[in-house]
């Protein structure tokens, strides 16, 4: 397929990931796999804000969380979101292992931030008692939480397969769509992190 | 040998207009961690009312997600009109949503 002459032509365009049908219909999807995304998440926050309080004699937000961890979890989530950002730049520029390198930068700095919430997680579980089981609050936040986590893992894995996959063939018609989709989906990681540690971390620290 | 002329006066111009998104995207980069520090600082300091604080934290929220969506995933350039339709009627669902589960808390 990429070997195809009109997947790999000598200028490519302003736009790659747009230049052909599959990659209209590529990013036309993912935006509207982004906006059920919204739904799925605004679900889960509304869930976790009507349980909040039921702790059931367990610990309370206002015990729990450490602004210091979160702090560092959201710079790195936020920096990986720029360094994606480079990524896409170097891709319409048509440098495809300046793309590579970005690209490599954001999946450790997404590992680094997986590494912060597990031991979170882990801290929680270990110090506090404070499990999925604990009480209604645990649940929720667990599942709010860890729903975040999981997308980052399943990012994380997406990343990693289309960078090794596609190392030797360069950039080409056929697969930056496959890159600039992925992009798209790292931000809107970001995206929903910013709302959890808006009103899970920093709301839960005001009580 | 004029064609050859006209492609690198593209390319330049193309590259020029890159580097100046790029530029506004470090801008944006720049603000939300801006964002980011006053919204941790507030809470840490406790600097304002109870109050007041939830609806700030909010904005602060808010206006960080419209440069990631505008900026980073490139809702201001045109032909998104459809992502944007896409995630303002996500936003709809997601706000009907998160009423309909306050309103039943709060009653």
């Amino acid at each position: 397929m990429s070997h195809d002459h009109s997947l790999n032509p000598e200028t490519m365009p302003q736009e790659p990931e747009k230049a052909t049908l599959e990659g209209k219909n590529k990013f036309l999807g993912l935006w509207f796999f982004l906006g059920g995304e919204t739904v799925l998440f605004a679900s889960l926050f509304g869930t976790y804000l009507a349980l909040r309080n039921s702790t059931a004699g367990g610990p309370a937000t206002t015990d729990l969380f450490g602004l210091e961890l979160v702090f560092v979890m959201t710079m790195l989530l936020l920096t990986s979101s720029l360094t994606s950002v480079y990524a896409m730049y170097q891709m319409k520029n048509n440098n495809f292992k300046k793309m590579q390198l970005w690209l490599g930068i954001t999946a450790l700095l997404g590992m680094a931030f997986l590494a912060c919430e597990l031991y979170e997680f882990y801290h929680y579980i270990h110090e506090y008692e404070f499990t999925f089981r604990s009480s209604a609050f645990g649940s929720a936040f667990y599942t709010l939480v860890g729903f975040h986590g999981g997308h980052v893992v399943f990012g994380l894995s997406w990343l990693i397969v289309l960078m090794v996959r596609n190392a030797k063939r360069g950039l080409n018609l056929y697969n930056a769509p496959k890159y600039y989709t992925f992009s798209l989906y790292w931000h809107f990681i970001d995206v929903v992190w910013v709302f959890i540690f808006t009103v899970v971390y920093l709301m839960g620290k005001v009580g | 040998m004029a064609d050859n002329i006209d492609t690198n006066k593209v390319n330049s111009f193309r590259k020029q207009k890159s580097k100046d998104e790029m530029k506004k995207q470090l801008i944006s980069f720049a603000l939300m961690i801006g964002f980011t520090i006053i919204a941790f600082g507030i809470v840490a300091t406790d600097a304002i009312d109870k109050m007041f604080v939830v609806p700030l934290l909010l904005i602060l929220a808010v206006v960080q997600v419209a440069f990631q969506f505008y900026y980073f995933m490139h809702m201001k350039d045109k032909g998104h009109e459809l992502p944007s339709m896409m995630i303002y009627g996500g936003i709809f669902a997601a706000l009907l949503t998160i009423a309909a589960l306050s309103v039943i808390v709060w009653w």
